[in-house]
């Protein structure tokens, strides 16, 4: 609970700096709204711009701006997208969702192979060569490369499963998760099992499996029942660390099958000058992240009391 | 000791291919940039051994040329943001107090932020409300080392600020100390050659994630502009063509991963001579 209550200030500041950082980054971009409309109606005159950025309030200064929308934002007033011409929030919503299914479908995959794959090479020095140079190589495969391959194979090659996209009414969702989440589990499955090896193999050379050993426990129990949870906390660590950069990285993979999640959204939204929405986009994605990260430490905690509050172990 | 020598021979391999890309551009007499519009998806023959991309231009030469490029941007990158690392770890660690809080808290801000999207906002900053020149080859690679230094530099400077604090507590820097030394020479002779190899595995997977990044850029239209080659713009233009010429989309990303591999096996490589 200290944790928590420690953690959220920080939280809130960390969103403040960033939206005041985005927001500077974002007047340096290409374009303000008043000359995407006179690019998309050439008979406005110059007066009917200098009144519309008077009437929007773009002749102000930039961190006026900001705190005109930022006190908007406190009032619950999110906005509009341009790109979308609906509420910033009714974009956003089910974006989140997608992502957050693709990316909760490939973490637990990825956890259960790369542990499985882990505690192979822990018990099996033999295999551990073979999953060390697999992890290797799983962690130098640029996900976006991955994908393509995936595509001219499963889609192009064979036709067994859709490109990308998302499916119509008559055609099951699920056709349409295997390539990405296969995509996205295949790194982190590396990782997963690099970690679970070094861990397993910290956890059995500890005493108590000695004397677990020592006491005619069977191999499978001792490795159920004693070194797997041990071994669990250090994963737990990764997954806390993950968990952010997970949902932000999704950009990539959305954007290759092009599933429309946050990571694409935000990316057409920075493409398409919809700067509200990216705006919202980025520090929804932040907030998601550090709360992910936020709840892998209170689990951690949770499962091992010996941790100090605040310290990541 | 072999995984070091591996990753020497496959980064050296690569190395070898950007300084020889004008010498293959000679030899094959093609030209990585003009487009040769009768010999589009050219399969692979012997004027074009990998065949020929969506503009007919040569693949091969376009790789060495884009291995220029990611070498570049991802030595260049890696190695500042090493440099600002372990400079500010080690002023941290040394200095201790509110500049130690400060850093490790701007640090610690830093890596709980989202990385791909803010790259992303950051990479679609207009140079040309900077005061500098648009659509440059070099101003889109120093761009994309500027911001991959903003984020990079966090990860050195967290392994070297323990680092610095673990050496600072040895026996020989309090005798150094005792004997007179200046606090410079005491952090220049004795600090950072004791700091060197846990730097050194860091910055080489500082060197690979810069690849990387760049190539992701590259590849969402955001880092290296065409024509001028990339890995990564070289597969976005490969993925828009899966269905005409799919081996197209198989070799730049091969080059990432060579790259990556590579810079993964120097890393691990020299952690292990550390532990051996």
């Amino acid at each position: 609970m200290r944790l928590v209550l420690a953690r959220l200030p920080q939280i809130a500041i960390t969103l403040v700096l960033l939206s005041l950082a985005a927001w500077l980054a974002i007047g340096l971009m290409p374009g303000d709204p008043a000359s995407l409309a006179l690019m998309s109606d050439p008979k406005l005159t110059a007066e009917d711009i200098a009144r519309l950025r008077a009437l929007h309030g773009l002749d102000q200064p930039l961190m006026e701006r900001y705190l005109a929308w930022a006190l908007g934002l406190l009032r619950g007033e999110f906005g509009y997208s341009r790109l979308f011409a609906q509420p910033a929030l009714a974009v956003l919503w089910p974006a989140l969702r997608s992502t957050l299914v693709l990316v909760g479908l490939a973490v637990v995959i990825a956890a259960v192979a790369g542990v499985a794959l882990g505690a192979l090479a822990a018990l099996r020095p033999r295999a551990g060569r073979l999953v060390d140079a697999l992890a290797l190589l799983a962690q130098a495969t640029p996900s976006f490369w991955l994908g393509i391959l995936l595509i001219i194979l499963f889609a192009v090659t064979l036709g067994w499963l859709p490109a990308g996209g998302l499916p119509n009414e008559d055609q099951p969702a699920w056709m349409f998760l295997i390539l990405p989440v296969a995509t996205i589990a295949f790194g982190q499955m590396a990782a997963y099992a690099r970690h679970a090896a070094a861990a397993l193999t910290d956890t059995l050379r500890q005493p108590w499996i000695r004397s677990a050993r020592a006491r005619g426990a069977p191999e499978s129990r001792v490795l159920w029942r004693h070194a797997l949870p041990n071994a669990g906390v250090p994963l737990l660590t990764l997954l806390a660390l993950d968990a952010g950069s997970l949902v932000s990285g999704a950009l990539v993979t959305e954007t290759v099958f092009a599933r429309p999640g946050m990571g694409k959204l935000l990316f057409d939204a920075v493409m398409g000058n919809d700067y509200n929405l990216a705006l919202l986009a980025l520090l929804l994605v932040a907030l998601v992240t550090m709360l992910a990260t936020l709840a892998a430490d209170v689990a951690q905690h949770w499962l091992d009391p010996r941790l100090e509050d605040g310290s990541r172990g | 000791m072999t995984r070091l020598r591996l990753g020497l021979v496959i980064l050296a391999a690569l190395a070898l291919a950007a300084l020889a890309a004008p010498l293959l551009r000679h030899w094959v007499a093609a030209d990585p940039f003009e487009p040769d519009l009768f010999a589009r998806y050219e399969p692979p023959s012997a004027t074009h051994p990998l065949g020929a991309d969506e503009l007919g231009r040569d693949i091969l030469l376009r790789l060495f040329y884009g291995a220029r490029v990611s070498l570049i941007v991802g030595l260049a990158a890696a190695l500042a943001a090493s440099a600002l690392g372990t400079a500010l770890g080690m002023w941290a660690a040394w200095r201790g107090g509110w500049v130690d809080a400060v850093l490790m808290r701007l640090a610690d801000g830093l890596l709980a932020l989202p990385a791909l999207p803010l790259l992303v906002l950051l990479a679609a900053v207009d140079p040309a409300k900077l005061g500098l020149p648009r659509g440059e080859a070099w101003t889109d690679m120093l761009r994309i080392i500027v911001i991959l230094v903003v984020f990079g530099w966090v990860g050195v400077a967290r392994l070297a600020r323990a680092a610095t604090l673990s050496v600072l507590a040895t026996d020989y820097v309090r005798a150094a100390r005792a004997l007179g030394v200046t606090e410079a020479r005491l952090l220049r002779r004795h600090v950072l050659p004791g700091i060197a190899a846990p730097v050194a595995v860091a910055t080489s997977l500082a060197v690979a994630g810069a690849i990387l990044a760049e190539s992701v850029l590259s590849f969402l239209g955001l880092g290296i502009q065409p024509p001028a080659p990339s890995w990564g713009n070289m597969l976005a233009n490969a993925q828009e063509a899966v269905f005409a010429a799919p081996m197209a989309a198989v070799w730049p990303g091969l080059a990432i991963l060579l790259a990556v591999a590579g810079c993964g096996l120097v890393a691990d490589g020299i952690a292990r001579r550390r532990t051996d």
